[in-house]
């Protein structure tokens, strides 16, 4: 065994104690929370190359799996063993969380310089980003599921760390509680899984719960409905990953997520810990491909992967049109987050684990880009958020804007050049060839016109035109940015350029947005041989074959197409004032309407969900105030009456009496102590008294 | 009237005016001689019993009242060195005012 697949453990534990270290230092000691942070991460990086160099090298025997494993508690005549796993899933998962993650780490430094809980912010980063490699090392689906929890932990306390604003909270409670729905039915899942297969080791040299003899028995049995018992477990392990990846109907919170500081947003919501939940599921992939129709070539097909598929597409499709009428600079980016782990899922729906895990690499580095650039932009414009107050931003934020665009054209899907082109092209290529249904396709296609579109619209608004931010801030003072902003860019509302310290690290995410797209060309599909492990040429000629050609043109062409709708309705034509309409509100009002609002789901859940909860908790109110409190009352009320009862009796009867007896006795000893004198002779007296009538007794007794 | 009647009455007489002296008596040192009067009665009758009884060759009778005395002598030595422990504590030997066991 390699030695970095017995110290895996490490790259996970050295966040968790930099996060110990600085739990429990006196507070100002900002350089020691960020170096530590900072410094771990490095560390997680250097090892995770060295676990990374492992598993290269290995195409065409298979993919490469070592994995560690020990037990861990016993319980009844079992062990719960846990464990880890490399593999080439873990290790590229773990090079991009410890690289994305300290490059977030080092923004943060400069975009939280002015912060009063510095240290809590980087204790909280720390330990995020513990959790999240705890998911990506796990070989057994518990420990998987406990850093999972910590990941959902972090992500409540990073999202609510501005607490004092009543909308981080409560879009803190609403991430906690909405991820939560979806964990249950991962719990339910994993003890189902156990239930089933007795362990939840994944791989354990043919023993594990990912592996072909416990996939067999899962498929072979079938619960209501004649559905396979592996696709009911896969299916509930997936409402797992549905709460956390912000899938259709689950996503509601992850917008909301954005009143977290932005660096959280990047991290967090966007390039690790959303992705988990798609991780999950490639994680998990054979038990969803188990049972599989055979097909003659491309992905397997179930209806596990059949309910990914569908799922992924209409998130992706949803949350695009979304996105398109939004104003808040994150929140356009958030739901263009919602909408590409749709891409994701249906990428492992329709093309299996290493087309949506693609994506998600590519996604990871130019959404962390883009969510890292607008934090620079609203830390350049004094803490605003509002799209249609900024504008002409180029001119003061070069450097922004230029990785901003690569993050952009990277999202969009411009051809060729930038990653994200790649990562979508395969994700629709293989939707095109998915045999069951054609729409999950079109709506990919369509979700990438939206992607384009609304991308578009963004940087239009945002870098070019004239500044509009300065009539909001004349009128209405500096109320947007009250904390955490010193004093000096009061006086400046010029926007201004950020810092080395955060424009460095985009700068880095800048490169990779561009350069990740050549591992998984079709012309050179490193990526997909080094997930499964097979065999792969360098071969320039399937770049041109008609089927794949044919579909990068129309792709290209979709792209284009969004890319010039939003230049011409944003870009040529800049809106005046911040207060002016949107022009899609003034052609269309009532559907520009639908999409500020979201499809009004919020609204939807707030009339069902939410008044069905309240309903139910009036009903338990009500039962537990009447029926179980009526009850209650009635024990209350008989044991006050037995009491009284029992009172009058003691008092009356058992008292009395004894009080009357007691008191005769007294008496009567009393009388009786009379008796006793202590005088020796007057017993004797009483004795010879005593005698004599006996004798004369005795005397008489006989002679009758 | 038979000798045993004879000394029966006088023993009754004997532990009779012994009783009354007993029981009338203040004086610790009296009371102790009626004791003793009684005593000597019970002997008489031991005697009587004894002498004019069924087996007046067995000489049980003579040794049960030798006993008795040898009792009695002990039990006067015993009585007076008491009365006199107790006139040294109480300064009197009045019975009616030796009531308390505590002092």
């Amino acid at each position: 065994m390699i030695w970095i697949v017995k110290n895996l453990w490490l790259i996970p534990a050295l966040p968790l104690l930099a996060a110990g270290i600085i739990a429990v230092n006196k507070q100002p000691a900002r350089k020691l929370a960020a170096t530590l942070a900072i410094g771990s991460m490095a560390l997680g990086f250097l090892l995770s190359l060295c676990a990374f160099a492992a598993t290269l090298g290995h195409h065409g025997e298979g993919a490469f799996r070592e994995t560690f494993s020990f037990n861990w508690i016993q319980f009844g005549g079992q062990w719960m063993s846990i464990g880890w796993v490399l593999d080439p899933l873990t290790a590229i998962m773990l090079v991009m969380v410890t690289f994305v993650g300290m490059l977030i780490f080092i923004f943060s430094v400069g975009y939280m310089a002015h912060d009063q809980n510095f240290m809590r912010f980087f204790n909280f980063l720390a330990l995020f980003a513990s959790g999240m490699l705890g998911v990506v090392i796990a070989n057994n689906l518990f420990l998987l599921f406990v850093s999972w929890e910590i990941v959902g932990l972090t992500s409540y306390l990073l999202i609510g760390f501005w607490y004092h604003k009543p909308s981080a909270a409560a879009a803190a409670k609403k991430a906690f509680i909405t991820t939560r729905i979806g964990d249950l039915g991962l719990l339910l899942g994993m003890v189902w899984l156990y239930a089933q297969t007795g362990t939840l080791n994944f791989y354990e040299h043919g023993h594990g719960c990912m592996e072909a003899s416990a996939l067999a028995g899962m498929v072979s049995k079938t619960i209501c409905g004649g559905m396979m018992v592996s696709t009911a477990i896969g299916l509930l392990i997936f409402l797992g990953a549905v709460g956390k990846s912000g899938q259709v109907p689950l996503h509601v919170w992850l917008p909301d997520a954005m009143e977290g500081p932005t660096p959280v947003s990047a991290l967090i919501h966007a390039a690790t810990m959303v992705a988990a939940g798609v991780f999950l599921v490639a994680r998990v992939y054979p038990l969803m491909a188990a049972g599989a129709t055979p097909v003659e070539h491309g992905a397997p097909v179930t209806t596990a992967l059949t309910v990914v598929t569908w799922i992924g597409a209409i998130t992706a499709i949803f949350a695009a049109t979304i996105a398109v009428a939004q104003n808040d600079i994150k929140r356009i980016l958030a739901y263009s987050t919602v909408s590409q782990l749709g891409y994701m899922m249906m990428g492992l729906g329709v093309g299996g684990v290493a087309v949506g895990m693609f994506h998600l690499i590519t996604h990871a580095f130019f959404k962390a880009l883009l969510f890292l650039g607008s934090g620079s932009v609203i830390h350049g414009c004094h803490e605003e958020q509002d799209v249609r107050k900024m504008g002409g931003l180029k001119k003061y934020m070069p450097v922004t804007f230029a990785v901003y665009a690569i993050g952009m054209l990277a999202l969009a899907g411009f051809p060729l050049f930038f990653s994200g082109f790649w990562s979508k092209d395969e994700i629709l290529h293989s939707a095109h060839n998915w045999p069951v249904s054609h729409i999950p396709f079109l709506l990919g296609c369509t979700g990438a016109l939206f992607t384009a579109f609304y991308m578009t619209r963004q940087v239009a608004l945002v870098f070019f035109g004239n500044y509009r931010g300065h009539e909001e801030k004349s009128a209405h003072g500096h109320s947007a940015h009250a904390h955490s902003h010193s004093s000096e860019s009061a006086h400046n509302h010029d926007p201004h350029e950020s810092p080395a310290v955060m424009t460095v690290p985009l700068i880095i995410l800048a490169g990779f947005a561009i350069l990740l797209g050549f591992v998984g060309t079709p012309a050179w599909p490193w990526f997909d041989g080094y997930l499964t492990g097979e065999e792969f040429n360098f071969d320039f000629s399937k770049l041109t074959e008609p089927g794949t050609l044919s579909l990068m043109v129309a792709s290209a062409a979709i792209v284009f197409t969004g890319l010039g709708l939003g230049w011409f309705l944003y870009g040529k034509r800049q809106r005046k004032t911040a207060a002016e309409k949107d022009v899609l509100e003034a052609a269309q009002p009532a559907i520009f309407k639908l999409l500020e609002n979201k499809y009004f789901i919020d609204e939807i859940y707030e009339a069902t969900v939410i008044r069905f909860n309240a309903f139910a908790a009036w009903l338990c109110d009500f039962a537990d105030q009447w029926i179980f409190g009526g009850a209650v009352l009635l024990v209350k009320y008989i044991t006050i009456g037995l009491a009284w009862l029992y009172r009058l009796t003691d008092e009356y009867f058992v008292n009395l009496g004894f009080d009357t007896g007691c008191e005769a006795l007294r008496e009567g000893g009393g009388g009786l102590s009379k008796l006793h004198t202590g005088r020796v002779q007057t017993y004797l007296r009483v004795i010879g008294v005593a005698l004599v009538a006996l004798i004369i007794f005795l005397i008489w007794g006989r002679k009758a | 009237m038979t000798p045993l009647q004879i000394c029966l009455l006088i023993s009754a007489l004997l532990f009779a005016i012994g009783f009354a002296g007993a029981v009338t008596r203040r004086h610790a040192i009296l009371a102790l001689v009626g004791i003793e009067l009684m005593l000597n009665a019970a002997n008489l009758n031991f005697i009587a019993f004894w002498r004019y009884g069924a087996h007046p060759e067995a000489l049980t009778g003579v040794l049960f009242v030798i006993f008795s005395i040898a009792i009695a002598a002990a039990e006067a030595a015993v009585g007076l060195a008491l009365v006199i422990a107790i006139y040294r504590h109480y300064k009197t030997s009045n019975l009616d005012e030796v009531k308390e066991l505590k002092g």
